[in-house]
């Protein structure tokens, strides 16, 4: 099962290398993971995409909230919440191809935010699932780069994780 | 007034009544021994190896209520140390291990003894900090021993930069401490206690399962009278020895991979297992599919709610401190007791499986293990102080002596390290002066930290040491004998020293004891004429001794090996 899972934690060195080393030493899944600083500086929001049963998504909470570095922990997914993702990708844009990239971005409501003659970055914004498919849609041999941020996501309505 | 930052080091530790340090000096904390030598409120035990100097902290820890510290340097100081974290963190023991570093502005420049201590000891330690700024370094120090001794305890690693040690600032030791990242429970949920007393009450076959959560949270008393009141039996684990009184009617021995037949074979078929600061480890339940093809009820009381429900599920989860558990589970009894009529059955059960005698052995012309474990225990009057190694020796000293109070076992249960038991005794001593302290041990183990001997000659600690010779790595060659067709591979120990002239060497007493009649007369010529020395025993064992019963890895808690029956 797929888990979106919210972190809040001390803004301090080092505190990123605490759950990443968590997962490695215990064998958890890491398929995404994100962080910055929140509105208060001194915590982190860290967004990681896991997957696992529930016997191990139960672990992986209990043992993150066992950081001491570690303010709380929910898991989004076990609720209501929406979820985005970014990417940006450098497509090659010549020829025929120029105006069928300017479509798909267009129809992915995506941007183009850089130009050159040959190449267009766009810029996509959306749930992994979309993402995945803007690039399917894409003859393969015309992408160039591809930079995605990981799954960040947040709750809806009253669910609110806060200090 | 301005004060060091090496000034305020030595100052957070005598506000935090530290009376004694083990380390071993060098360049980055130079400053700090420097400190030291000013003041008289904080001894300092200067070990042989660094690993030494936090086995004996923690140690200290273990022997005592109070957190074990140990100083070292930069770099090999730090990394010598990794194995004593590692051994500590496993078995929970609250620690704080103060390490220098090279200066600030060296740091990530490979200098001379840098190493990234955070990064190393990252994964074995409860939390570690690097001090930055001498302004915080005081409450870091503060935050290591609080974090260290609360919740589910563990070892705290401070990393201090040389030129921290150097600058000055004002020193203000915090009284109390907040965290909002770090609030552990420490009350159980009044809800799940009743339901779980309620269970109590309805077993037919219980039984009390204990770990080491019991010595650390002090609630051996606790759980005695629990079990008292309820006439359940009473099993602990390797870790949790001592927590129940050993001599009493309820216990049934240790249980696990080396445990009685009757302790097995209650957790087994057990319909109420009361599991108290325990963890269902491997080496307890053995094959998880086989221990769960018994349909039965468990209450888990654990302060970390990590260990609940992570190897075998739980159905009444009480996360809290295991001593103010205990004490509401022993209140809501207190309105009346109404034990099942049918534990009298299991207790019948029960006396039938003890009757197979598991730890009978054979005398045979050479010193049996066990019989030196029961001579010591006897010798001793069971109220000595314990440590052992890790092997064969360990499962006889966990076997044989017969331990009636908390803290008196001290050994390495979770990372299983050999050559602990010298500088755990020396940690014992420091923590119990005057103490009749004896370190159980075989030729293999004693020999990864026998320079300890030194330390021990210098402070004059008088630790017994007992060890179990048979020139084999006993426990490697017992599993190469019973799963490997008797192929010996490396087990084999040559070129052993004359353990008796080495003691001498460092200035102790030895002795070489090759006849079972003998075995008792050196025990107390050891414990009497000389109490005050360090006396190394030199046991010449049966080389075929085998450690039984035995659940062999990968099955199941009843389908132990035992020995012939007598």
């Amino acid at each position: 099962m797929r888990h979106i899972i919210s972190i809040l934690i001390e803004n301090e060195a080092g505190a990123l290398s605490r759950v990443a080393g968590l997962f490695s030493a215990r064998g958890y899944n890491i398929e995404s993971l994100t962080v910055a600083p929140t509105e208060d500086p001194s915590l982190s929001r860290m967004t990681i995409l896991t997957s696992g049963s529930d016997d191990v998504l139960e672990q992986i909470t209990k043992q993150l909230n066992k950081l001491v570095d570690v303010v709380k922990v929910v898991d989004l997914s076990e609720a209501a919440h929406v979820e985005r993702e970014l990417m940006l990708i450098k497509v090659r844009a010549t020829g025929k191809d120029r105006e069928e990239m300017k479509r798909m971005a267009d129809i992915f409501r995506g941007r183009i935010i850089d130009v050159t003659e040959s190449t267009y970055v766009i810029e996509l914004t959306g749930a992994s699932t979309k993402l995945d498919s803007f690039i399917a849609g894409l003859d393969a041999g015309l992408i160039l780069e591809t930079v995605r941020t990981g799954v960040c996501g947040i709750g809806r309505g009253d669910r609110i994780l806060k200090v | 007034m301005m004060i060091s930052g090496a000034e305020i080091v030595v100052r957070c530790l005598q506000e935090e009544k530290v009376d004694c340090v083990f380390g071993y000096p060098g360049g980055s904390v130079l400053h700090i021994y420097d400190a030291l030598f000013k003041q008289d409120q904080v001894t300092h035990i200067l070990v042989r190896h660094e690993q030494a100097a936090v086995h004996a902290a923690d140690a200290y820890s273990r022997s005592s209520q109070r957190v074990g510290v140990a100083l070292v340097t930069s770099g090999p100081g730090v990394t010598n140390t990794v194995t004593g974290i590692a051994t500590a963190y496993m078995d929970s023991i609250p620690m704080v291990v103060l390490c220098g570093q090279v200066p600030t502005q060296y740091i990530g420049q490979d200098a001379f003894q840098e190493c990234d201590t955070v990064g190393i000891t990252r994964p074995c330690v409860k939390h570690n900090f690097l001090v930055k700024d001498v302004k915080d370094l005081a409450l870091t120090i503060k935050k290591a021993f609080h974090i260290a001794a609360t919740g589910r305890p563990g070892p705290v690693v401070v990393d201090i930069p040389k030129d921290i040690t150097a600058q000055m600032c004002e020193f203000e030791y915090p009284k109390s401490i907040q965290m909002r990242s770090y609030n552990p429970v420490v009350k159980g949920h009044l809800g799940q206690i009743k339901k779980a007393v309620q269970m109590l009450q309805e077993a037919k076959r219980p039984i009390i399962y204990t770990g080491g959560g019991v010595i650390l949270s002090d609630a051996a008393d606790k759980l005695t009278q629990l079990a008292r009141k309820l006439d359940f039996p009473v099993t602990n684990t390797l870790m949790g020895l001592g927590g129940y009184p050993a001599t009493d009617r309820q216990f049934v021995g240790m249980l696990g991979m080396h445990g009685t037949f009757e302790a097995n074979n209650a957790m087994h078929y057990a319909d109420v297992i009361l599991a108290v600061g325990a963890r269902f480890d491997d080496r307890v339940i053995g094959n998880p599919e086989h221990f769960g093809t018994e349909k039965r009820r468990v209450i888990h009381i654990d302060i970390d709610p990590s260990s609940i429900s992570k190897r075998v599920k739980v159905d009444v989860p009480i996360v809290g401190n295991v001593a103010d558990v205990l004490d509401e589970m022993l209140k809501l009894l207190d309105g009346g007791c109404k034990t099942d009529p049918e534990v009298a059955d299991w207790w019948k059960q029960i006396d039938e499986w003890r009757g197979r005698k598991s730890l009978a052995y054979r005398q045979t012309n050479h010193i049996m293990p066990q019989y030196v474990v029961e001579k010591l225990y006897e010798v001793t009057g069971g109220d000595a102080f314990i440590t052992s190694d890790v092997g064969q020796h360990q499962m006889f000293a966990a076997q044989y002596y017969k331990f009636d109070q908390p803290r008196r076992w001290i050994n390495s249960g979770g990372l299983g390290t050999m050559g602990v038991g010298l500088p755990y005794g020396m940690g014992v001593l420091m923590a119990n002066p005057g103490a009749q302290v004896a370190c159980v041990t075989g030729e293999g183990s004693i020999q990864m930290c026998i320079q300890e001997m030194s330390t021990c000659k210098q402070y004059g600690l008088p630790v017994k040491i007992i060890n179990l010779n048979n020139g084999m790595l006993g426990m490697v060659r017992q599993w190469q004998e019973m799963f490997y067709s008797k192929r010996y591979s490396q087990s084999y120990v040559t070129s052993l020293p004359d353990f008796v002239k080495l003691a001498e060497a460092y200035g102790h007493v030895g002795m070489r004891i090759e006849k079972p009649e003998d075995v008792e007369p050196a025990l107390r010529k050891a414990f009497t004429e000389h109490k005050d020395d360090l006396v190394f025993m030199d046991f010449i064992i049966d080389p075929g001794a085998n450690v039984f019963p035995m659940v062999a890895a990968g099955k199941g808690l009843t389908e132990m090996i035992l020995a012939e029956e007598l």
